[in-house]
């Protein structure tokens, strides 16, 4: 109970931020570069999705993919595609309905028709998972990821190599932190429940895990599906924020960004996910004015990390969070 | 059918080149269960290499074979270095811990930061000498690396080195595309309706001989011997009296070397050099390293030509912007068929 009165209340300041107007806050903020960091803040919010929902893949199932980005462009082409076929015929029907409205609708159609095929995709990729792992399945995610950005450029409907315009603009900070929050509760109340233990019983080993019980094929296809479709929904976020889309977004370098955001945060911790995110996303920009140094910085630093703390900085520990109570048998 | 044959002679020798970047890969993947994937920008390196050996030795003998031989064999010992320098820095500290190695890596980081600030030769000395006292002593007093690093610990290292060497390689080469130097003249030949040039037929020769060199080093000396014995089984072949570090860095100096020739035979063909070349012939040589069956030589090699030859049919017969994807799908066609590649032996988990 507490902790839906906990989840309302995160809405409700949500909402507060978003009408007391955050937005204009920090657009006449002291510094001009307000837009700037409104960009940033939406980015960090679009990363800590993608970086919570690859966690319930490679954290806590242990699978190993690196082609979270695919499933990221399908999601944010899906959206963006099926909003500009209905806008017209969705906004008609629904004149009754103010703007404001209008576009929570269209935007919630949109990252749902998303979602869905983000989700499918997830399935044909979780499904060769079974017979493959660790590197095998590594290179396979990633084929998967160029795959799926060779043939979105090869498809005219949605712009190919031309890139995909005037997307609609209706995704804002309200939307893309309520479904932060949506992406932290699912996935957090997924892997913390007995149901979610299965998940990290087959990363822990795969084959006591299946002695005891656990139907290992379809938890790992469980949570590919589940993890794809969160991407999909952070895709249709993206593409409804930047109203444009090209498929060089979604290369293997940015499934490589979100495997370095869940690993320097910590694999296997939800906080450390979001860690991870904000720290990647905003030191990214702040090393921008490094210029072409920056990615060479920044690639010494990752190496650093790595060779120093190879759990990431938060380990696989949860911040703010009560011991486990022992689970007693019914 | 003669286009088709064509098709065949550019898609072997695009290959050949596959299969010289995928050797590498399946080397250090055979001794250290690591998908390097800096290899793809040690390839790159290579290329840039033979492009100043002979932008700035052409003085004497211009386009000659021994010319260009000897270019292609300094630009190999030269990515051989960097290859051992990587393994040496990067990997084996999260292997079995060394020393000096936050030393270095704030060297660069120093030198970096140091050309930042002034952008002359001091700057850059002087940043380094800092970054360089500052690790030594972190080092000694502070913090030791990590001994034993987890699996995705060692992708994410390679992945860094991989955006080092790019980044880098843009800092230092320049962003540019450059142009390789001909250093072989190019002939054009014609053998009934089929069009070859002697730099496919160098590529050709070359790759083959590197790989007839390759499979005797392997399989008839003792440092081969040893090199499988490691990839058999590590910790075994070090309680066997091999010196496993020893073994792991001459594997990795083999496997950038080839990668440097592989660029050098490309570059022939495909003159434009960038420091980002080395992305997708990296990726795709891993697929067909994993094709192949990973860890397995003659795989690696039969992978290179499949992926060479798929992808120039790709490109000729159905429609150009696909062949970055053909590699892929052959990928996982064959992986949910056999999953553990054309030659690779399915591995029993032990329970």
């Amino acid at each position: 109970m507490k902790k839906w009165l906990l989840c309302l209340a995160a809405v409700a300041i949500l909402v507060i931020l978003q009408l007391t107007g955050i937005d204009l806050l920090l657009l006449s903020g002291p510094i001009r570069s307000g837009p700037y960091i409104h960009q940033i803040v939406i980015l960090v919010g679009i990363n800590i999705i993608l970086a919570v929902s690859l966690n319930l893949i490679n954290g806590f199932t242990g699978q190993f993919s690196i082609g979270h980005a695919g499933f990221f462009a399908v999601g944010a082409y899906t959206s963006a595609f099926v909003i500009s076929v209905l806008e017209k015929s969705v906004r008609a029907v629904l004149v009754f309905l103010p703007e404001f409205g209008q576009n929570a609708v269209l935007l919630l159609i949109g990252l749902s028709a998303g979602a869905i095929l983000a989700g499918i995709a997830g399935l044909a990729v979780g499904i060769p998972s079974l017979r493959l792992r660790g590197d095998y399945l590594a290179i396979v995610t990633l084929g998967f990821g160029e795959i799926i950005r060779v043939l979105i450029l090869n498809i005219n409907a949605i712009g190919g190599s031309r890139g995909f315009t005037g997307i609609p603009h209706l995704s804002n900070f309200f939307w893309v932190y309520l479904f932060v929050l949506v992406t932290v509760v699912v996935v957090h109340n997924l892997v913390y429940s007995s149901y979610g233990r299965a998940f990290i019983s087959i990363r822990d080993d795969e084959i006591a895990a299946e002695a005891m019980g656990v139907d290992t094929t379809r938890f790992k296809v469980t949570s590919f599906v589940v993890s794809s479709m969160f991407a999909g929904v952070a895709g249709g976020l993206f593409g409804h924020f930047t109203m444009y889309l090209h498929p060089n977004t979604f290369t293997f370098i940015k499934s490589f960004e979100l495997i370095i955001m869940i690993v320097i945060g910590g694999l296997g911790s939800i906080e450390g996910a979001i860690l991870g995110a904000i720290l990647i996303t905003v030191i990214l920009e702040v090393f921008r004015e490094f210029g072409p140094y920056r990615l060479v910085i920044f690639s010494i630093t990752m190496i650093l990390i790595m060779l120093y703390r190879p759990q990431g900085i938060l380990g696989s520990k949860a911040l703010f969070r009560r011991k486990q109570k022992v689970l007693t048998t019914r | 059918m003669t286009n088709f044959l064509q098709q065949l002679i550019n898609g072997i020798v695009l290959g050949s080149n596959y299969a010289l970047i995928a050797l590498g890969y399946t080397m250090v993947y055979g001794v250290l269960r690591l998908i390097n994937f800096a290899h793809g920008d040690v390839y790159m390196f290579g290329a840039f290499m033979g492009y100043y050996l002979a932008r700035f030795g052409t003085a004497q003998s211009e386009g000659s074979l021994i010319h260009a031989i000897l270019i292609m064999i300094a630009a190999m010992i030269l990515s051989a270095c960097l290859g051992m320098l990587i393994e040496r820095f990067a990997y084996r500290p999260g292997r079995s811990g060394s020393k000096f190695t936050m030393a270095f890596w704030l060297g660069i980081l120093g030198a970096v930061i140091g050309h930042f600030i002034r952008p002359a030769l001091s700057g850059l000395v002087a940043g380094a000498i800092t970054g360089i006292v500052i690790g030594a002593v972190v080092e000694r007093f502070a913090i030791r690396s990590v001994r034993r690093a987890s699996r995705l610990a060692f992708l994410i290292l390679a992945i860094g080195v991989s955006f080092l060497l790019e980044n880098g390689g843009q800092l230092v080469f320049g962003a540019d595309p450059k142009f390789f130097p001909q250093i072989i003249p190019a002939m054009q030949m014609n053998v009934g309706d089929l069009s070859i040039n002697n730099q496919q037929i160098a590529v050709l020769v070359v790759a083959i001989i590197l790989m007839v060199l390759l499979n005797t080093v392997v399989n008839y000396t003792r440092t081969g011997r040893a090199m499988r014995a490691v990839s058999f089984n590590l910790d075994a072949a070090r309680l066997m009296g091999v010196n496993t570090d020893r073994i792991i860095a001459i594997t990795f100096a083999i496997g950038s070397s080839l990668a440097a020739a592989g660029g050098i035979l490309i570059s022939l063909n495909y003159p434009k050099i960038d420091p980002l070349m080395g992305i997708m012939p990296g990726l795709k040589a891993f697929v067909a390293a994993v094709l192949g069956g990973i860890g397995n030589i003659p795989g690696a090699m039969l992978g290179g030509f499949i992926i060479g030859i798929a992808e120039v049919m790709t490109v000729g017969y159905l429609q150009s912007t696909y062949r970055d994807a053909i590699a892929f799908s052959i990928l996982i066609l064959i992986l949910i068929l056999k999953p553990a590649g054309i030659m690779g032996k399915g591995l029993v988990e032990k329970v």
